[in-house]
């Protein structure tokens, strides 16, 4: 029988008595505890964490970050002006005011220009490959600072994706696969219908059942779903779950960050970044544009990315987190220069944008350049790799570190990419 | 009293349940031998063997009778054995047990239920678990199901099945005139001059992932650009003709085909042209991806009718029965001989290719029945193995990369339609009360919980059902579970509880059975009388803990 799959705080006196042989031990433990709450205090003010705002469908960051004014493969929309150095799209009034915190890096340049393998290669900086899976941003970041995670006494899982599916952990395993919840901070099934020294009973049965088949020796995912009935019932149990709730946000707050489900996901991560998670991906689809690009963007895609994003950026600046918080911006890639018969663009991965900006990377700036209508990247062409690395670098993630996947192959962190220099010039 | 009554555990389940647990008689394990009477399963056999020998494995042993029964069960209809299904398999002599299981499962006693479990799994493959759930969208997916199930319950023939999907017309939904429902397969996927029925088709029925060259050749794909635009040329006549309801819902569609003009209006001769990397142009006319060309690259209809074409292209080839063997191999196996099951291009090649060239050729000799094909594959010694690892087959572990050899059976998780049906059984739940409709449309509003749709054109989607914590908080707390458990009178714990002719010991045998198809050992007897004693002596309550802990086990979900 595990200890540790007691729920926390209900069935202390339960989990006590089955202590009996070992309370020498659990009181220092809980001497030690009060110790430990007085460093995460402090802790939780410079903790570490990223929040990817995932574009599902590959957004047109030609009419979004890249405009090409007077060229043939311009589209309706005009570019204004920013607290940064440079322009962006005129639907975009809210998220140019808060430019001097991001940088736009506009000579990305991939080869995967298809959905799955582009979700795929952009979330792990690898591309498919039948014999392995690798590890997701989300997973990657949250196994890198589970040492940050245990000091802050983290009870939620470390790698929430809201209203997407997200990447999964591949070889680092269960344990750091994305817990995916909708937007509006209900999580299902949450409540139990029994009693918690009924749950408690009920759980030590269950977990000689688990045990007994692990032991049998038939597979790893005997120990998986040991180890998330584990996590299961922390997270059944705990007053963290609080963090989720973003109704209990102010009218305003709420407002500020757009009455839309990608409004309310950003701030859910807001406050799932202040309890302690380490990374939060939350999903805005719709951006696969091959017909009616213009219309998609300018009606409803860009005021709803405008209004969240931009409440992000300000409401993490406001609170001091945005120095430590990572923000990520990128779909699996771009849309077409070329304008096709539906006033749409279609998939291209050859010249597109993303958007990096907080945990000490350089706001108010564009890095790398495309040619006069966006066929082509002038400059130095950058990867998933290389912003995966840049990433990590902002997180205090060691470049140097290398997996040895389940297969004991060596594989290095963001696949060996390069840091984007000029975000931390 | 009644904890006394616990520990005691034998004679109550009849004479068949000794048997659970423990291992194969010899008489079984010969029937899997290489010499199996059945020439394609001595086959499949021998050459598993010689993989085995080759790489220096030596297979774990076999599953036990109740293992092997479960999964059978599972891998067929969907669904966990019940208690009196699990006691006459092993009631039956041993040494054809199987093959008598085998002959029931696949014959008339469970043809609804076979038709039923293959209808889920290929609407699933054909227009994903969110297909026809767009309010505005063109897919029926009642239409494809009922014509799926048509198809299932008379053991249609493979090419013909392919034939039917790829070159069908007519209306989409149920009732209609003209009704069609294969339709409904590709009328999702037309939008964009069908780029996405050119990549499903080629996916699904030649295990070809042509997609990716829509754009450019790719330097680790074999497939050029010119082959999906050849392959995608043979779906530019067909059209989707909306049929509206209350002005503006979609009501049905009908698939038809019509002339096309080409690109160059020229009908007679009518082309298609795609855009290089370099911005350039190029012409295309249809190609079946083996460079079979049509007598005619006409775009009128009554001269080509060129997804007919195309159907018969594809039955022709050996891709299609290479790809459904694979597909099913997987199915059944947990791997195929190539992963993913639906890539088979020269970049990935399978992990037995002799095996699965030879079992394609019997296939398509044998009018590609897939009763058949799945006998085989059931009959098959490594299908007949023990999931356990031993040190001679711990390398054989393709979670980590590894090619299969199948010298184990790979653990794997229910699909969340296998745990729903399963639970029905489990908790001998009768379906008879509602129609087959309003049970398929409950298990899918249950389902709808799990399915995220990415939105993307190609109609991607991904499920939180698989093993993350929303899977586990719906076993602990969900509505299905908390019903699953219920002690009111009329439910199965009730049942089993009040049952005055079953001993307490035999009521937890009976749940161990129901849900695992193996008795508790006497570690969980003792544990079940520990809750007994907690229970105040209530039965009932007692079997409740016990049963959503089993229920909840990695051993109940994990088709072992």
């Amino acid at each position: 029988m595990s200890l540790s799959y007691l729920p926390q705080g209900m069935t202390r006196r339960h989990f006590i008595e089955h202590l009996a042989g070992a309370s020498a031990m659990a009181v220092p433990a809980i001497a030690f505890a009060g110790a430990l709450r007085a460093n995460a205090e402090d802790l939780k003010k410079r903790h570490k964490a990223a929040i990817m705002l995932w574009m599902g469908g590959g957004p047109a960051t030609i009419d979004i970050w890249d405009l090409k004014p007077g060229a043939p493969t311009a589209g309706p929309f005009q570019p204004i002006g920013t607290s940064g150095g440079e322009q962006i799209c005129e639907h975009m009034p809210l998220v140019a005011k808060q430019m001097h915190h991001l940088a736009i890096v506009r000579s990305m340049s991939t080869r995967e220009a298809d959905h799955n393998r582009g979700r795929y290669y952009m979330h792990t900086g690898y591309v498919p490959n039948p014999n392995i899976e690798h590890p997701s941003y989300g997973s990657v970041v949250s196994h890198m600072l589970a040492e940050q995670t245990k000091q802050l006494k983290l009870e939620i899982p470390a790698f929430v994706a809201v209203g997407g599916g997200s990447v999964g952990p591949g070889f680092l395993g269960m344990t750091y696969a994305p817990f995916v919840v909708n937007s509006d901070g209900n999580v299902r099934n949450l409540k139990m219908d029994v009693a918690a020294a009924r749950l408690s009973e009920r759980m030590q049965m269950l977990a000689s059942l688990e045990k007994s088949f692990v032991k049998q020796d038939r597979g790893q995912s005997a120990q998986d779903h040991a180890n998330i009935l584990e996590k299961t019932v922390a997270l059944m149990t705990s007053k963290q779950m609080e963090a989720f709730k973003v109704n209990s946000e102010s009218e305003a707050v709420r407002d500020r960050y757009g009455k839309s489900a990608f409004g309310r996901g950003c701030l859910m991560a807001r406050r799932l970044v202040e309890q302690g998670v380490p990374f939060v991906e939350v999903d805005l689809g719709g951006w696969d544009t091959h017909s009616n690009n213009f219309k998609t963007l300018g009606d409803t895609k860009l005021p709803e990315l405008d209004k969240a994003m931009s409440a992000l950026v300000s409401d993490l600046d406001e609170r001091k987190l945005l120095d430590y918080t990572a923000i990520i911006w990128m779909g699996e890639f771009g849309r077409t220069p070329r304008i096709n018969g539906n006033s749409g663009r279609d998939h291209w991965a050859r010249s597109w944008s993303v958007v990096l900006g907080g945990a000490g990377m350089k706001g108010g700036i564009a890095v790398g350049r495309t040619n006069a209508d966006g066929t082509d990247v002038e400059t130095e062409p950058y990867t998933s790799q290389d912003v995966m690395a840049t990433v990590c670098k902002s997180l205090g993630i060691s470049l140097e570190t290398t997996f040895t996947s389940r297969n004991g192959r060596p594989m290095k962190i963001a696949n060996g990419g390069k840091v984007i220099k000029e975000l931390f010039a | 009293m009644l904890i006394v009554l616990l520990t005691c555990t034998s004679h109550a389940t009849g004479r068949g349940a000794e048997a659970v647990g423990t291992s194969q008689s010899a008489a079984t394990k010969k029937t899997t031998a290489a010499n199996n009477p059945i020439p394609q399963v001595a086959l499949v056999n021998e050459h598993i063997r010689q993989h085995w020998a080759a790489n220096k494995l030596i297979p774990s042993g076999a599953a036990t009778d109740g293992e092997w029964c479960r999964r059978a069960y599972l891998d067929v209809l969907g669904r966990i054995p019940r208690v009196e299904e699990l006691k006459r398999f092993l009631d039956e002599p041993a040494h054809d047990r199987k093959t008598r299981l085998v002959n029931r499962l696949l014959g008339d006693d469970y043809v609804e239920e076979y038709a039923r479990n293959w209808t889920t799994l290929w609407t699933n493959l054909l227009i994903g678990r969110s297909g026809g759930a767009e309010r505005r969208g063109l897919v029926n997916r009642e239409g494809l199901q009922q014509s799926l199930r048509r198809a299932f319950q008379r053991n249609m023939p493979y090419d013909r099945l392919a034939f039917e999907l790829i070159s069908a017309k007519g209306v989409s939904k149920p009732g209609e005139e003209g009704f069609n429902g294969f339709v409904n397969f590709l009328a999702g996927n037309l939008q964009e001059n069908g780029v996405q029925a050119t990549a499903k088709t080629s996916q699904i029925f030649l295990g070809l992932q042509i997609q990716c060259t829509q754009c450019h050749n790719h330097p680790f794909n074999d497939w050029k650009q010119n082959q999906f635009w050849e392959m995608n040329a043979f779906f530019r006549q067909t059209r989707p003709l909306r049929r509206f309801e209350k002005g503006r819902d979609v009501a049905a569609i009908e698939l038809i085909n019509q002339d096309f003009a080409g690109e160059n209006n020229r009908p007679e001769e009518a082309v298609l042209f795609y855009e290089l990397r370099n911005g350039l142009s190029k012409a295309a006319y249809p190609v079946f991806v083996d460079g079979a060309k049509l007598k005619s690259d006409s775009g009128y209809v009554q001269e080509v009718d060129r997804r007919t074409e195309l159907a018969k292209l594809m039955i022709h080839s050996d891709y299609l029965a290479k790809a459904q063997v694979n597909r099913l191999w997987g199915h059944f196996l947990g791997y195929g001989f190539t992963k993913p099951v639906d890539d088979m291009g020269p970049h990935n090649p399978p992990s037995h290719p002799e095996l699965l060239d030879t079992l394609a050729q019997e296939f398509k000799t044998r009018s590609y029945n897939q009763k058949e094909l799945i006998r085989w594959i059931l009959l098959s010694e490594p299908y007949g193995l023990s999931s356990k690892f031993n040190p001679k087959s711990r390398k054989d572990d393709p979670a980590l990369g590894e090619k299969p050899m199948f010298s184990h059976f790979y653990l794997r998780q229910m699909r969340s339609e296998e745990l729903y049906e399963s639970l029905l059984v489990a908790t001998e739940a009768q379906n008879t009360q509602t129609s087959y409709e309003q049970q398929e449309a409950t298990k899918r509003e249950w389902l709808d919980q799990f399915t995220l749709a990415f939105g993307t054109d190609d109609n991607e989607e991904t499920t939180t059902f698989n093993g993350t914590i929303p899977q586990t908080l719906m076993m602990m707390n969900g509505d299905l579970i908390n019903k699953a458990t219920k002690i009111d009178k009329g439910s199965f714990l009730h049942r089993v509880a009040s049952d005055s002719k079953l001993p307490n010991a035999a009521k937890i045998n009976y749940l161990y059975l129901a849900a695992l198809a193996r008795k508790p050992t006497a570690q969980e007897i003792t544990l079940a009388n520990e809750l007994l004693a907690l229970r105040h002596g209530d039965p009932a309550a007692a079997l409740q803990d016990v049963w959503w802990a089993v229920l909840n086990s990695n051993e109940f979900i994990l088709n072992h």
